[in-house]
C-alpha cells in the first residue's frame, strides 16, 4: 500500500458518495451541487492518469460552463422539488435490484480478468500535455474539430431559437 | 502507480450510477444531470485507457465528448425549459401527449 493507493481509494470513495447523493437528493439545486463535487473529484482521477489538459477541460467545461446552465435553468423554473405523481411502485426495487447485479457482476468480471491488462508502463515526461494534445488536433483531427465548431454553432443557434420569446414568433 | 482496472471498475459503477438515476428519478432535470455522469464515466475509460497505451487518441476523443456534451446540454435545457412553459411541470410522467 503506497500513497497512490491511498489517495485513489480515498477519491474513489468521495466520487461514489457524491454520486449517489446526485441520485438520492430531494431537492434539484443539492443534485446539482453534488454533481460538480462528483465531477472535480473526477478531473483528479485525470490528473493522477497524467491528462492534465482534460482535468483542467473538464474543471472548466463540465464544472463550469454546463453545471452553471443546469443551475441557472433550474432556479429560472423554481423546479427544485421533484414531481407529484409517484411511479410506478414496482420500478425502484427493480431498477436498484438491477443497478446492485450490474455493479456486482462488472466488478467481478473486471477483478478476475485483471491478469488480461498489461502492465502499466512508466510514461514519458510530457505525456498528454497540451502542446501534444494541440499537434495531433489540428493535424490528425482536424476535420472532427471543424465538426465539432459547426456542431457548437448549430446547438446555439437551436437553442435561441427554442428559447425565443413571443415577439419574434 | 494505481492498477488500470481499479480505474475501469470505478468508472462501471459511475455508469451503472447515472443509469439508476436515469431509471428512478422522475425530474426531467436530474434524469439529464444522471445522463452527464455516464458520460463523464465514459471519458473516465477513455482517459485510463490512453493511458495504458500510451497514446494521446484517447484524450482527444474525452474533448470531443465534452464538446458534443456541451451542444447536447444547451439544446436540452432550451428544450425543458419550453416543455415547462407549455405543462408547469418537468415531471417526465405528466409528459405524454404522444402516448396512443
Amino acid at each position: 500500500m503506497n500513497a497512490d493507493f491511498v489517495l485513489f481509494g480515498g477519491l474513489a470513495i468521495v466520487t461514489v458518495l457524491s454520486a449517489l447523493g446526485m441520485l438520492f437528493s430531494r431537492n434539484a439545486v443539492y443534485s446539482a451541487l453534488y454533481l460538480i463535487f462528483n465531477f472535480s473529484t473526477v478531473a483528479v482521477f485525470y490528473l493522477m492518469l497524467s491528462a492534465p489538459f482534460i482535468a483542467l477541460a473538464q474543471i472548466t467545461v463540465y464544472a463550469g460552463a454546463i453545471m452553471v446552465l443546469f443551475l441557472f435553468v433550474i432556479m429560472l423554473l423554481g423546479a427544485e422539488q421533484t414531481g407529484r405523481t409517484p411511479p410506478t411502485w414496482w420500478m425502484q426495487p427493480l431498477a436498484l435490484t438491477l443497478a446492485a447485479i450490474l455493479i456486482l457482476e462488472g466488478i467481478y468480471l473486471i477483478f478476475t480478468h485483471r491478469t488480461s491488462f498489461p502492465a502499466l508502463q512508466q510514461t514519458l515526461g510530457d505525456f498528454g500535455d497540451p502542446l501534444q494534445i494541440g499537434e495531433l488536433m489540428f493535424s490528425n483531427y482536424l476535420l472532427a474539430f471543424e465538426a465539432v465548431a459547426l456542431l457548437l454553432l448549430v446547438a446555439v443557434i437551436g437553442a435561441i431559437f427554442l428559447s425565443r420569446g413571443r415577439k419574434f414568433r | 502507480m494505481v492498477p488500470i482496472y481499479y480505474y475501469i471498475a470505478l468508472s462501471a459503477v459511475l455508469f451503472t450510477l447515472g443509469a439508476l438515476g436515469v431509471l428512478i428519478r422522475r425530474n426531467a432535470i436530474i434524469i439529464f444531470m444522471s445522463v452527464e455522469l455516464m458520460l463523464n464515466a465514459a471519458n473516465l475509460a477513455f482517459v485510463a485507457f490512453a493511458r495504458l497505451h500510451g497514446g494521446l487518441s484517447g484524450q482527444i476523443f474525452v474533448f470531443f465528448v465534452m464538446a458534443v456534451a456541451a451542444a447536447e446540454v444547451a439544446v436540452g435545457l432550451a428544450l425543458i425549459v419550453k416543455i415547462f412553459e407549455t405543462k408547469q411541470s418537468i415531471d417526465i410522467d405528466q409528459m405524454n401527449l404522444m402516448k396512443g
